[in-house]
């Protein structure tokens, strides 16, 4: 087994380009094993580009990837197979297979790369669907007939299909309403607590970052300017994160803080 | 790290001893359903399960082992875990609590009500469609007649674009395969004109198959799959991205700014098209005739001109511009019925070239019919 303290995810001196555009230079990223890392930066900054660069999905123009302590880009068809295993993707609308039912959706994994008979999918299939939240006949329906935020949930529950140990979430709870989004977090920290999860989510909701993020990466100037839990990120005298963080949504979605006695802030509770 | 392994014994006092270890993971679950599943149902003996030497435990792991324990229970039997450290007790909760079995697909009707279902959506939807097409043809014309009286409200620019895109553009196809037919229809039809020693007709055959029907036909079908797909897709894409819902807020009318300019813009080139297919296929005979016959080209143009009359000529071209506005028409239509979802362009775009082609062939039939009957 890795170590506790190892990173699941490694990124060093990544550097990704489209055409003559530079997206990212020289940035290092790790994440640790067990946390919940919330990526925010401003629009155009490569949230989702750098998702899609650590999961193989895009061509980083030089750096190095390490994901599980496996180098992404030099994988073997084999190695990649293997890695793919381990993590789950939820992508920003679910994804979903608009042919196959939920369960259906929710099976593929297990029948493509496992070969496990149907029996067995169904019922591992119906564990997640209830994992997730989802009523029992949601299992059924084709995704054009669930709302943005059942999609939602089943695309989690597909990604979490293997019983990966990592999970990347694309802006989980955009498009979804405040209470849906809310119910989206809470559902996000249950299943990291329980399965042991580390999740790698680009979002830009304050609320999910105040509410279940361990820690936050803020991506600027093409790289990792700042990561650290939230305290930081308040603290941080950089225009941006101020604005970002302080401004007027910033002020709704923040607990009341307070200078703790040992120099920490710490939530006020009322 | 060892796989997942299941051993079955015999413990304390005759009960049942599962004991489990390695990865109970999904990557190992396949194996062990089976040999759970194919564990003798017991008497009422005790079982135990012995988690002691599983060293590592998912979902679909712990799924198994509930199962097994759960089912023996529903017999009424005595099942237990032992072995437990708190990381599996969690899993396990989790699983229990997550135990509600859910439905995989609709159900299914019976055959025999299935087909009968699909019949008579199928009818009802052709009946739909039929009536909506007239509806959309009246709502065209009006637009028509409105642009008419207001010539100025024409919108050049889109017609101009379109009638390079439809017309232009559609060159090289069109004339490719009219040259090949004339080269397929020589050929063809000396072989077996041979046998009366009469090839010399082959130019009659040519000139008359390629003015009247085969040059318009192919034009038509080639521009249905080529342009009216076009417009489908086009159109389509602007619905899925709610663009047509924002003319129509501003003011915009989507009959006058995106249909009107396709179909003039078809309506004029195709009968140009098929003029350069009429010509294209002649040429094509000819060159046949001219290398396999000994028909020097001399020759052809002289019997052409005994072969036909004018009237062949404008049989075919006078259909054109009918053709044409069907294919636009439907390419159009289709497009705007499209649904808010991308797999619905990809569904109405199919229909709308078979639709067209369907179109064209009735209308080209009736055509027939008309000039048979008026004697040209």
């Amino acid at each position: 087994m890795v170590a506790e303290a190892d990173p699941i995810i490694r990124v060093q001196g990544l550097r990704t380009q489209f055409g003559t555009q530079v997206i990212h230079d020289n940035l290092d990223l790790e994440v640790r094993r067990g946390e919940i890392l919330g990526i925010v930066g401003g629009s155009g900054t490569g949230k989702s580009v750098l998702l899609r660069t650590i999961i193989g999905l895009n061509r980083p123009a030089a750096g190095r990837i390490e994901v599980f302590g496996q180098d992404v880009a030099g994988a073997t068809p084999e190695e990649r197979l293997a890695l793919e295993q381990r993590w789950g993707v939820l992508f920003q609308d679910g994804a979903l297979f608009s042919s196959l039912t939920v369960a259906q959706n929710i099976e593929v994994p297990m029948k493509e790369h496992l070969g496990m008979p149907a029996r067995l999918r169904d019922e591992i299939a119906a564990l997640k669907i209830a994992m997730v939240g989802l009523p029992p006949e949601a299992g059924s329906k084709y995704p054009s007939e669930l709302s943005g935020g059942m999609r939602k949930r089943a695309g989690l529950a597909r990604s979490l299909a293997l019983d990966p140990d990592l999970i990347f979430l694309d802006e989980p709870t955009a498009g979804l309403d405040p209470i849906g989004a809310a119910n989206f977090d809470q559902l996000i920290r249950r299943l990291q607590v329980n399965l042991g999860l580390t999740v790698f989510m680009v979002t830009h909701d304050l609320d999910s970052l105040h509410a279940i993020c361990d820690r936050i990466a803020v991506l600027a100037e093409k790289r990792v300017m700042v990561i650290g839990p939230m305290a930081d990120m308040l603290r941080h005298e950089h225009p941006w994160l101020r604005e970002y963080f302080h401004g007027p949504r910033a002020r709704a979605a923040q607990p009341q803080l307070r200078e703790g006695p040992d120099g920490q802030l710490e939530e006020v509770r009322t | 790290m060892a796989d997942g392994w299941l051993k079955a014994g015999l413990g304390e006092s005759g009960a049942v001893l599962l004991q489990a270890g390695g990865q109970w993971d999904a990557q190992n679950v396949t194996r062990l359903d089976q040999q759970l599943r194919s564990l003798a149902p017991g008497d009422n003996a005790p079982m135990v399960l012995d988690l002691d030497q599983v060293e590592r435990l998912d979902t679909a792991g712990a799924w198994l082992l509930y199962r097994t324990v759960k089912a023996r229970r529903a017999e009424g039997g005595q099942a237990d875990f032992t072995g437990l450290t708190p990381a599996y007790q969690t899993m396990l909760e989790q699983v229990a609590a997550n135990d509600q079995p859910a439905e995989i697909e609709p159900p299914r009707p019976p055959t025999l009500v299935a087909i009968l279902d699909r019949v008579g959506r199928g009818t009802v939807e052709v009946g739909e469609e039929a009536k909506q097409q007239i509806a959309f043809l009246g709502l065209l014309l009006v637009s028509l007649a409105g642009t008419l009286r207001h010539p100025s409200r024409l919108r050049l620019v889109p017609l101009v674009y379109h009638m390079e895109k439809v017309g232009f553009n559609a060159l090289p196809i069109v004339g490719l395969i009219s040259f090949l037919i004339g080269v397929v229809l020589a050929y063809q039809g000396a072989t077996q004109l041979q046998r009366f020693g009469a090839e010399i007709f082959v130019v009659n055959l040519i000139a008359v198959s390629v003015l009247r029907e085969i040059a318009i036909l192919l034009t038509a079908i080639v521009v249905a799959g080529r342009s009216g797909s076009a417009f489908t897709a086009e159109i389509g894409s602007m619905v899925v991205n709610e663009e047509v819902d924002a003319m129509r807020t501003l003011g915009l009318d989507p009959m006058e700014v995106l249909v009107l300019p396709r179909v003039l813009a078809l309506v004029i080139t195709l009968p140009l098209l098929a003029f350069f297919a009429d010509m294209m296929g002649l040429f094509g005979g000819m060159l046949m005739c001219w290398g396999a016959l000994d028909i020097s080209p001399g020759l052809f143009l002289e019997r052409l001109q005994g072969a036909i009359s004018p009237w062949s000529f404008w049989v075919g071209m006078i259909k054109a511009p009918f053709f044409a506005f069907l294919i636009a028409m439907v390419g159009c239509l289709e497009g705007l019925r499209v649904t808010r979802s991308a797999e619905s362009v990809g569904q109405q775009t199919t229909r709308s070239v078979v639709t067209g082609i369907f179109l064209v062939i009735v209308v080209d039939a009736m055509f027939s019919i008309f000039f048979a009957a008026v004697g040209v």
